[in-house]
């Protein structure tokens, strides 16, 4: 390995262990946000090369709307098996009793199953420290966050109050109450994850494959009929079709437009995206809601 | 060559740093289609007519974009055949002089802005000094704003004398000059035709190829640690990503800052076995026998790295609040986290002409030369020889915010003697001698709260104990050690490190020391503490309210106060910070002084044992 070249997959790779390994000798209570999706799958695959031949020093947490796709959960447990990690799950109960839902409640939905339930968890369990996938290179809010992401105690960042991130050296400190956010894969592209996820053979949900979905079309957007509650939903025009699609993204799947696609191996995936004619955030429905709205949430403590 | 290129892009606010980054993966065709066609529909609702505005593409925040200017580092990622970038794309006023270090020591090149109607403003100098400052070695200089110029040799041919004088004045080894339009796109991807007397080649073309690898060492072999892995009772492996050099089994290799020495039984890269590594690789080796390794010690091999206590470095101020010689901090230098003492400024920097110049404080965005006690001895190198034990940053213990950067420039020898001394005679010696734990019990609370009275009483009952005790007040310190300190607030903080360190130097000698201070700053008294020793402090809070300390008023001090005659009179006119976690708290207008004096000694029973 060392007789080799290095490439800028193994530059990025080293960083984001180097991270990993700081936040786990500096930080109490660390914990890794997993979404099941392909970022998330090399986030944690990066987990378990950097502790080696250690377990992973951390749970896993995902936060559950009930929304996600069936394959993400059926993904996940068997991840949880496979790799003998500590798996936790975190649904916002209140919000389920309320029957808050992605087609009626639209940005509240999110605040409430995702930012507020997130909060709650790392309320619960007293995480110092929480991993998150997000990549610099996905919004221009993000673009401007550091590796290490402070958050007071109301869990909010405040983007005009960073602390000064120098070389390699993080500053962990915080008080009672207070956490960080750690993004590893800051400095990764869309295209570098996927050759990494190539180069390393990392397992991902089955839905990044195009495959015949049973999807409508909804305002431009494709979504994947994944259940009997979707069914119920499907406006008089309508109509539900079987469709070659796969994801960019994962995520609730009433908010996560597909792509109509042939593409069904990685090497097929990484040409799709070399040559891709949109960024692919423009997959998630929330995005698009107005301008600056990515900002807004970080704000309010959504990763 | 490398395969991923990190670089800053800086110049001052109107030189158009994010319309050439912008027009340039505009040009070389590395936007998203939805990205390409926001950036137009955007442009039409911005200010140039309905012309492309490039500059959209970077300027992120929403506060930055209504105020239309770039305040933050951005970060962008492109990637051509050749080659894979990270810009950091940083402001170039000199409020945001921090967040420009911070995009300059991410990066391993430095591409500056000028403007060719300006020519090199204060700002050019300040920019490349701070970045040479943050270790960048590699320049490009790029004149901006050609077209405006109509593309006229002679007056760029001035600029570029300038630079290259400027180069010479701050030892610049590795640079380029370009001359470009941002707006018009000349020489960013394509080559100018507008331009033939220029005879190098365009922006993009000199990013993809220019080398800016550092060679590997071939002997030197540099580890900091990060943590130690071990997984069960028959795996020790130690974690961290080599610095420098190379490694193999069976070398034998030394271990700092304690001088052990052991032979590399395994390594791996990642979660693969392999028989050797090198520099920039994240590994875990195992040695061949148990010898003291943890995180912050460093693993090496044939160096000659220092072990000290005390550096003399180059520092650039950052916090809000003003640098006063004397603050302590903690102190992160490569994984070794501990606390430090800037003992003294030596000099500030003007950073417009590099002269120096004699400070007794530092204000954000100034760099200077400080010398820095350590409260542990540490691995350091000088920066320019070894940039991870050369960096190290500098945290608020209040605030928790990083509040300096700094680089070695080399380590003090004679730290060994002032501050390491090793007697044969040690303090437990001492301690058990006198048959008592030594502590240094710190009375605080307003002028007025009881605080002698109480020291006094309490220093009597620990004496009629059999206890070695003694009491330092505002009478015996004030007039002798300290009667060169005034009341402001350099000599406040003075006032209070001398006290701390006398205590603590009574401490070694074994004695229980009362201090008797209104020690009114929350600040103060937790660096008193950290100078005490954490485990030897105990505070205790006299929580006497105004009211009653002004009816006392003993002194008649407060009646003054009131009357305008004493400034900054704690309580009156200057605030009194709250202890927030005292180890004792007494109010002696709720009990007697018997009552009060007996509860602190009660109290002080499980220190004392």
């Amino acid at each position: 390995m060392s007789n080799k070249e290095r490439t800028h997959l193994d530059e990025l790779e080293a960083e984001s262990i180097y991270i990993m390994r700081e936040v786990v000798a500096e930080c109490e209570r660390p914990v890794m946000l997993y979404s099941i999706g392909k970022d998330s799958s090399v986030m944690l695959h990066l987990a378990l090369k950097a502790f080696y031949p250690e377990k992973l020093p951390f749970p896993l947490l995902h936060i559950d709307t009930t929304w996600k796709f069936h394959e993400m959960i059926e993904f996940r447990d068997r991840m949880a098996k496979e790799k003998g990690f500590e798996l936790l799950v975190y649904s916002n109960e209140e919000g389920l009793k309320q029957g808050i839902n992605p087609f009626d409640h639209g940005s509240a939905y999110t605040d409430i199953m995702k930012t507020q339930a997130l909060k709650q968890a790392l309320t619960k369990y007293n995480f110092t420290a929480a991993f998150g996938g997000g990549r610099r290179d996905e919004e221009k809010s993000r673009a401007k966050e550091r590796i290490f992401s402070f958050r007071n105690a109301q869990q909010a960042w405040d983007p005009k109050n960073q602390r000064p991130e120098m070389w390699k050296l993080y500053n962990t400190q915080i008080n009672k109450g207070e956490s960080i956010r750690v993004f590893p894969l800051s400095n990764w592209t869309e295209k570098d994850i996927w050759q990494y996820i190539a180069r390393e053979n990392i397992e991902i949900v089955p839905l990044y494959f195009a495959k015949e979905r049973p999807v409508v079309y909804r305002d431009g957007n494709i979504i994947m009929i994944d259940d009997d509650r979707m069914k119920e939903r499907l406006k008089p025009d309508e109509k539900i079709e079987n469709k070659m699609v796969r994801f960019r993204t994962l995520g609730c799947y009433p908010l996560t437009g597909g792509i109509e696609s042939t593409a069904n191996t990685l090497a097929e995936i990484v040409k799709e995206t070399l040559g891709a004619v949109n960024s692919e955030r423009t997959s998630r429905v929330i995005d698009h809601e107005a301008a600056g709205s990515m900002e807004r949430r970080k704000r309010e403590g959504y990763f | 060559m490398k395969g991923l290129l990190k670089f800053i892009t800086c110049g001052s606010v109107d030189d158009g740093k994010s319309t050439l980054i912008g027009h340039m993966l505009y040009d070389a065709k590395l936007l998203f289609a939805d990205q390409r066609q926001a950036l137009e529909m955007e442009s039409k609702v911005g200010s140039r007519d309905g012309k492309i505005d490039y500059s959209l593409l970077l300027d992120g925040l929403m506060a930055e974009r209504e105020q239309g200017i770039t305040i933050d580092v951005a970060y962008r990622y492109f990637s051509t055949e050749r080659r894979s970038f990270i810009v950091a794309d940083t402001p170039g006023h000199e409020e945001y002089t921090r967040n420009m270090a911070v995009g300059a020591s991410f990066a391993e090149l430095a591409v500056i802005l000028l403007d060719v109607t300006k020519g090199i403003l204060p700002q050019t100098r300040r920019h490349a000094l701070i970045c040479t400052l943050m270790g960048i070695r590699h320049f490009v200089f790029v004149v901006n704003k050609m077209d405006i110029i109509r593309y006229d040799f002679k007056k760029y041919d001035k600029i570029e004398r300038e630079i290259r004088k400027l180069a010479i004045d701050l030892n610049l080894d590795n640079f380029k000059i370009i001359p470009v339009s941002a707006t018009e796109g000349d020489n960013l991807t394509i080559k100018s035709d507008k331009m033939s007397w220029y005879t190098g080649g365009t922006l993009l073309n000199h990013l993809e190829t220019v080398d800016v690898s550092e060679a590997v060492s071939d002997v030197d072999f540099v580890l900091p640690i990060q943590r130690v892995c071990r997984p069960n009772q028959n795996f020790r492996g130690f974690q961290g990503e080599i610095a420098d050099g190379k490694i193999s089994v069976g070398d034998e290799v030394t271990v700092l800052p304690n001088h052990e020495n052991a032979v590399v039984k395994s390594i791996f890269v990642t979660d693969e076995k392999v028989s050797n590594a090198e520099k920039g690789q994240p590994v875990t080796i195992c040695l061949d026998r148990e010898i003291d390794v943890s995180r912050g010690s460093v693993i090496t091999k044939d160096t000659e790295l220092k072990v000290s206590g005390l550096i003399t470095a180059s520092i650039l101020w950052m916090d809000d609040e003003n640098l006063v010689a004397g603050k302590n901090f903690f102190f992160k230098l490569g994984t070794k986290k501990t606390t430090a003492t800037v003992m003294r400024i030596k000099y500030k920097l003007n950073i417009y002409t590099g002269e120096q110049l004699a400070a007794s404080t530092l204000s954000k965005n100034e760099l200077a030369c400080c010398d820095i006690a350590l409260a542990d001895k540490i691995v350091c190198d000088n920066f320019k020889r070894q940039k991870e034990l050369g960096s190290f940053i500098l945290i608020d213990r209040v605030t928790h915010m990083t509040a300096a950067c700094g680089t070695v420039k080399h380590s003090l020898r004679r730290s060994d003697n002032i501050f390491w001394q090793k007697t044969d005679i040690s303090r437990e010696i001492r301690a058990k001698s006198l048959g008592q734990n030594p502590k240094t019990i710190w009375f605080t609370g307003l002028s007025g709260a009881g605080k002698s009275t109480l020291a006094n009483a309490v220093e009597k009952v620990l004496n009629l104990q059999g206890k070695h005790t003694m009491l330092l007040d505002g009478d015996n310190v004030r007039m002798g050690l300290n009667s060169n300190l005034g009341f402001e607030e350099q000599d406040r903080i003075e006032n209070i490190r001398r006290i701390a360190e006398v205590s603590k130097l009574m401490n070694d000698a074994g004695l229980i020391v009362l201090t008797s201070f209104i020690s009114p700053y929350r600040a103060d008294r937790e660096r008193a503490r950290q100078i005490v020793g954490t485990d030897d402090f105990v505070e205790i809070y006299v929580n006497t309210p105004l009211e009653v300390c002004e009816q006392r008023d003993v002194k008649g001090l407060y009646k003054k106060a009131r009357n305008g005659k004493i400034p900054n009179f704690t309580g009156i006119s200057s605030p009194y910070e709250e202890p927030k976690n005292p180890e004792i708290t007494v109010d002696t207008s709720k009990s007697s002084l018997e009552e009060s004096v007996e509860y602190i000694i009660n109290e002080l029973k499980k220190f004392l044992i």
